[in-house]
């Protein structure tokens, strides 16, 4: 592949991503919305593939696609009024939103122009990147592994307890 | 490692080639899967499994159209293009035009990883079991469109209860698919085939390799059932009591799509669990002395007709478990996946881990 083709490629996802994300927000459907996080999701998941980031494609992908938007359009789904519902809030801050907007917009540009070459790693990736995300998160990124695997074991057993049949509670009424 | 000079040479070949700026090569290495999926669903899918259906009942199955009727799936082909295409008035018209088209997008994108023999594979990326796993989401998520997009209460909770049970069972299949690549010590599906492949055939294979493979072997074909919504965990579109579950509201092409959709899936979890446990393209023959049988059925071809084979013979079983055993309940559905699977799966887990530190 030549680098027309690329740069067509990958316009065509940037595309994707940006207007899926803008359809999400201003969307009045809640339900287009949900679905129209899908395209967002994959478009990131493509631009990882661009940044060689195989890994944290298939993560976002499993990740977001397969946990989060389920859960998401579940709940939903399971909300009989949606369709009815007023989605702007009572309060707006426009002035202060547009200015923290131009604020973000500023730095990111900022950003852009003044990194003059963006830094190729010194250590060149070896073979397979599964192996190497493995040797580092057994090695040098232990402890936030193993903190990260506690804090889903709590929120596993709250959400276990929350969902649990509650007998004492049910011989009361 | 005898085959890995040869790896990948085809689709290598033909990724290379373009036409211009078009890189017509690749569309090609896209569409070779696509109309296998479509051959393979019409001739194997749709008319095998009404054939072996009648065998298994005492019945002939069709038999009126061409010579044993092996003429009716182009028959019912014909039909289903000429039916009209119905989107109903209270439908959402958008999630229900769009929901079949990203369930079968969905089932199509795991074949990029799929080794079709040796010489051919669509992307022999280095995550290729992980993403095999992880991209079964976007089916899910056209289940939901499509369920939703129906507005029909049979079609909702046929999704509802499609989508619970394939993210359930995600649970045990990924355990399960995780000790196989315990095993190997690698996630690249082409390099799971090279590791299982040697001069004594299917001796190499994990399953036969190795004292408990069999126990993540038989607990994902299990969770697999479950994830392609094969009897008996057909319970999202159990006739009984939905119609039809979340495709009620279907005709035409758009209900052809949800079959090519589950056709597909099939062959991939049959192709996963024959790479993973089975050797994949490997030749199950063995060298016998002098007379090197292995080496004489290895090979590009052959190794395409290998790991072909190997998945029609899952596919098969799929159909005989079908049209044998009955439905099982919600309740009972989930039991067998939190109480049973996934404990058995963890025990799975840390066998295989210990054997692979001590064999």
């Amino acid at each position: 592949m030549n680098q027309l083709t690329i740069a067509i490629i990958f316009y065509v996802f940037a595309a994707v991503t940006v207007l899926s994300a803008a359809f999400v927000v201003f969307s009045k459907n809640i339900i287009y919305s949900a679905f129209a996080l899908l395209f967002t999701f994959f478009g990131v998941a493509a631009l990882y593939v661009f940044l060689s980031a195989d890994f944290i494609a298939v993560t976002q992908v499993v990740v977001y696609v397969g946990g989060i938007l389920v859960l998401l359009l579940f709940g939903v789904m399971f909300t009989n009024t949606i369709m009815q519902t007023e989605l702007k809030t009572d309060v707006m801050h426009v002035v202060p939103g547009t200015l923290l907007l131009l604020l973000m917009i500023a730095g990111m540009l900022y950003t852009f122009y003044t990194t003059g070459d963006w830094m190729p790693g010194e250590t060149q990736l070896q073979g397979s990147i599964v192996q190497r995300v493995g040797f580092e998160t057994m090695s040098r990124f232990m402890l936030p592994f193993e903190m990260a695997s506690i804090v889903l074991l709590v929120a596993l057993l709250g959400a276990a307890f929350l969902a649990r049949y509650d007998k004492a509670h049910k011989n009361e009424h | 490692m005898s085959h890995a000079p040869s790896l990948n040479t085809w689709s290598d070949a033909l990724a290379g080639f373009n036409l211009g700026w078009f890189p017509l090569g690749l569309v090609i290495v896209a569409a070779i899967p696509l109309v296998f999926i479509a051959l393979y669903a019409l001739t194997y899918g749709v008319y095998g499994e009404r054939k072996i259906s009648a065998f298994m009942q005492d019945r002939l199955g069709p038999m009126e159209v061409g010579p044993w009727g092996l003429l009716q799936t182009l028959a019912d082909i014909l039909k289903l293009l000429q039916k009209e295409d119905i989107v109903p008035t209270a439908a959402d018209k958008f999630l229900f035009v769009i929901g079949p088209l990203v369930m079968f997008v969905g089932s199509f994108l795991a074949f990029v990883v799929l080794p079709f023999g040796p010489a051919f594979i669509g992307a022999d990326l280095n995550v290729g079991l992980f993403y095999a796993i992880g991209i079964v989401a976007l089916e899910v998520v056209g289940i939901l469109a499509s369920g939703w997009g129906s507005n029909n209460k049979w079609a909702l909770y046929g999704a509802v209860r499609s989508v619970a049970q394939i993210v359930s069972y995600e649970i045990p299949a990924s355990i399960a698919l995780l000790c196989g690549a315990m095993m190997a010590g690698t996630l690249s599906m082409q390099q799971f085939c090279v590791a299982q492949s040697g001069p004594f055939g299917l001796l190499h294979w994990y399953l036969f390799s190795n004292p408990v493979a069999w126990l993540p072997f038989l607990i994902y074909f299990i969770s697999s059932l479950a994830e392609t919504n094969r009897a008996p965990f057909d319970i999202p579109e159990a006739e009984s009591e939905l119609v039809a579950g979340f495709f009620t509201e279907y005709t035409g092409m758009k209900f052809a799509m949800f079959f090519l959709a589950e056709y597909g899936s099939m062959f991939m979890v049959s192709g996963i669990i024959s790479i993973v446990f089975l050797g994949g393209w490997a030749s199950p023959l063995p060298n016998i002395g002098s007379f090197a049988l292995n080496t004489m059925t290895s090979g590009p071809v052959w190794g395409t007709f290998w790991i072909i084979m190997k998945s029609f013979f899952f596919i098969f079983v799929q159909m005989w478990l079908r049209w044998t055993l009955p439905r099982l309940r919600v309740d009972q559905l989930m039991y067998l996946c939190w109480k049973v699977l996934t404990p058995f799966a963890f025990v799975a887990f840390v066998l295989t881990a210990v054997w692979e530190i001590y064999k």
